[in-house]
């Protein structure tokens, strides 16, 4: 089933690729206007690479590489037009879905890979510049808005938004979901958010499903409504249109940088895949549900419409060949990672040294070295 | 430089020259603005310092200590105040799930300075929640470091050295001694934070414990005295880690332990003090470790506190039972 439209829904590109502006997106066609065709084919490329990496790593676990996969496939427009919406010196507080925002902000995704092998818990430095100011997934769903929120505290403490200079002001973006939408963290967030005014933007994917439960049991009330219960101008977009959600979150971004205060969007969207590797849809959803949302497919519609804007087919077969490349350059350096030494079960536990780990850390090295060959 | 202070007014010190060390300190928490928290130890902060360094937030536990979080990762130090023992548990799933496993998590990328400080215990005579001993969920959690100073002096030192400290560290105040003096020696500090320390000497038992019950041990101490006994006294001062040391050269010495706690004793602090103690020092004891705690029952109506807390009569029952060995 796909939701009737909300009267105040932001969409600029319908599903069939032309351009269909919604009575609300009136205020951003300057905007969308002025997004060039190489920012459009760009768009297409990150999402049509990420869709080939997404479904490599759940090939990957299929295989037995990677103990979980949670794809991102149908959502790449929410992704893709929020992250590029992002300016260099902002911040990224993803959940655990967003492979192509961190890939946008440089991150390796053999470093999401390693995670889902059970190599780390985290995968990246977030204060290694290369990785763009993205913090690492949260599991424990809606626990990252208040990280997001008091990260963003700190940048307005620091003076560091609110100065009116948007290429220096920063801003701090938080993606969550429908799912995580009723945690009580993502309220205490949005609660702090108000009150301090942070430079934050909420960006909630609505992919219709947290696992095998409806959103209608996350709320009957559209979700972007509640944005607006804390204080907050709240925008609803059509999640599979990569220009409404780039000109949407851009200027929420830039709005928040400015010092106006926090923002939220709603991406209304579908996870046209499974919940993770795990899951199994056909136990509680229609596959009339599925062709319906396949109808809205977001790369499908950038594709009809830049290609009337004059994309050439040597540029769709380049993408594809990126995309190729880094699909195999993902499985090539998956299937090469190495194991882990024993000793990091008790490294980084504390940063300053700790008598029991550093005790249990001597104790299984002499355990090991009790027996012949030295491995237990 | 040394001077008499009430145990709340140590912290406040504390608290003070931690903010004026380090302008990257920050202090929030309900009602710790103006009216200076609901026991006043932060009173004066505010006015002296600003409402962005000490901040009155919305009245959400999780939400506290979850912005803290993002503030530690943005490079400032948060001394988070939990109004009351009973009220921390909606930050739980923020201070053991990401406070405590964010280093691990980010393989050291980043530090989580982050304090927590909590009023516990009973003896005030409190409505429900109000007068709880929670330790042991935060000590049985990895990447938490726990404290509870029983002096005003160690509450001066202690808590500076806590927010000093690269790791998150849960505080533990013992709210009835909020009103006990004591001299505190501003310009040396005795002991480093994770030290336990021999407050009384004796050669029969060892008595330890921490926070509000150090004060409950030297009182049982001194009527087994006068009964022929000599109990000796370790604050343990750091429950995670613990220093078990001076534990256990006591025990060694004295042969016999009796751990005091007002927190429940099933799968407890004094549970893992009394095993560690018997498994390195088995052969110097004479008698099994025992424990004096709180009973295993919730924290019962304020009326029969006198009866749920270990004091000095229960201390002693102990005492003259690991004797009778």
């Amino acid at each position: 089933m796909i939701p009737a439209d909300d009267p105040s829904l932001v969409r600029i590109l319908g599903a069939d690729g032309t351009l269909a502006p919604t009575p609300a997106a009136e205020p951003y066609l300057a905007a969308a206007e002025a997004v060039t065709r190489e920012e459009l084919e760009r768009f297409y490329r990150d999402m049509v690479v990420i869709r080939a990496f997404d479904r490599q790593a759940t090939n990957l676990q299929r295989q037995g590489q990677l103990a979980l996969w949670p794809p991102s496939l149908g959502q790449e427009a929410a992704q893709v037009g929020s992250a590029r919406a992002l300016r260099p010196q902002d911040h990224v507080f993803p959940s655990y879905r967003e492979h192509v925002v961190a890939r946008i902000r440089g991150v390796d995704l053999v470093d999401v890979i390693r995670m889902m092998r059970g190599l780390t818990h985290g995968g990246w430095d977030p204060t290694d510049p290369a990785n763009g100011n993205t913090h690492v997934y949260t599991l424990v769903l809606g626990s990252q808005t208040l990280h997001a929120t008091g990260y963003a505290m700190g940048v307005a403490f620091d003076g560091a938004s609110g100065t009116g200079d948007s290429e220096r002001d920063e801003a701090v973006i938080v993606y969550y979901g429908d799912g995580a939408s009723s945690q009580g963290d993502v309220h205490e967030s949005m609660v702090f958010a108000a009150s301090y005014r942070t430079p934050q933007v909420f960006f909630l994917q609505n992919n219709q499903w947290a696992i095998s439960v409806p959103v209608a049991t996350q709320s009957p009330a559209p979700l972007y409504k509640r944005g607006e219960g804390y204080g907050m101008p709240s925008v609803q977009i059509d999640g599979n249109d990569v220009l409404a959600s780039y000109v949407v979150t851009r200027r929420a971004l830039d709005e928040a940088r400015s010092g106006a205060g926090p923002r939220a969007i709603e991406a209304v969207t579908y996870r046209v895949g499974a919940h993770t590797t795990s899951d199994d849809p056909t136990k509680y959803r229609t596959s009339a549900e599925e062709e319906a949302w396949a109808r809205r497919d977001p790369i499908a519609r950038l594709r009809t419409y830049i290609e009337a804007r004059g994309a050439t087919p040597a540029f769709f077969a380049d993408v594809e060949a990126e995309a190729a490349a880094v699909a195999e350059d993902a499985r090539a350096r998956t299937v090469a990672l190495g194991g882990l030494p024993d000793e990091q079960v008790f490294r980084n536990v504390y940063a300053d040294p700790h008598p029991l780990v550093e005790a249990e850390a001597r104790w299984l090295a002499d355990y090991e070295a009790s027996y012949e060959g030295g491995q237990a | 430089m040394t001077g008499t202070m009430a145990f709340a007014k140590a912290l406040n010190a504390g608290l003070r020259r931690a903010l004026e060390t380090d302008d990257r300190v920050l202090l929030m928490g309900e009602d710790i603005g103006p009216l200076g928290g609901v026991f006043r130890v932060t009173e004066g902060l505010q006015a002296e310092f600003g409402d962005r360094r000490v901040i009155d937030t919305p009245l959400a536990e999780s939400g506290i200590v979850g912005t803290a979080i993002g503030l530690a990762m943005r490079g400032y130090r948060p001394v988070c105040e939990i109004q009351f023992d009973g009220f921390v548990f909606p930050a739980f799933d923020q201070i053991t799930t990401q406070l405590a496993k964010l280093t691990y998590r980010l393989e050291g990328a980043l530090r989580m300075p982050v304090v927590i400080r909590i009023p516990y215990g009973g003896h005030i005579g409190a409505i429900e929640h109000h007068q709880e001993s929670p330790e042991a969920y935060f000590t049985h959690t990895a990447g938490l470091r726990v404290v509870s100073p029983s002096t005003p002096n160690d509450a001066y030192w202690m808590i500076q050295d806590a927010v000093s400290s690269p790791d998150p560290v849960v505080f533990f105040e013992p709210k009835s001694r909020y009103w006990q003096k004591g001299e505190v020696d501003t310009t040396d500090r005795a002991l480093p934070l994770h030290a336990s320390r021999l407050v009384r000497h004796g050669t029969d038992v060892t008595l330890v414990g921490h926070g509000a019950m150090v004060t409950t041990l030297l009182q049982a101490a001194a009527l087994a005295e006068s009964e022929g006994t000599s109990c000796e006294v370790i604050d343990l001062r750091s429950l995670s880690p613990v220093d078990y040391g001076p534990i256990l050269d006591s025990v060694r010495r004295t042969g016999r332990m009796v751990y005091a706690q007002e927190a429940p004793g099933n799968t407890s602090l004094g549970s893992e003090v009394a095993a560690t103690v018997m498994e390195r020092a088995f052969y110097a004891l004479e008698a099994p470790v025992l424990r004096v705690s709180g009973f295993d029952t919730p924290f019962p109506p304020a009326k029969l506190e006198g009866v749920y807390l270990p004091d000095p009569d229960r201390i002693l029952e102990a005492v003259d039972r690991t004797m009778a060995y």
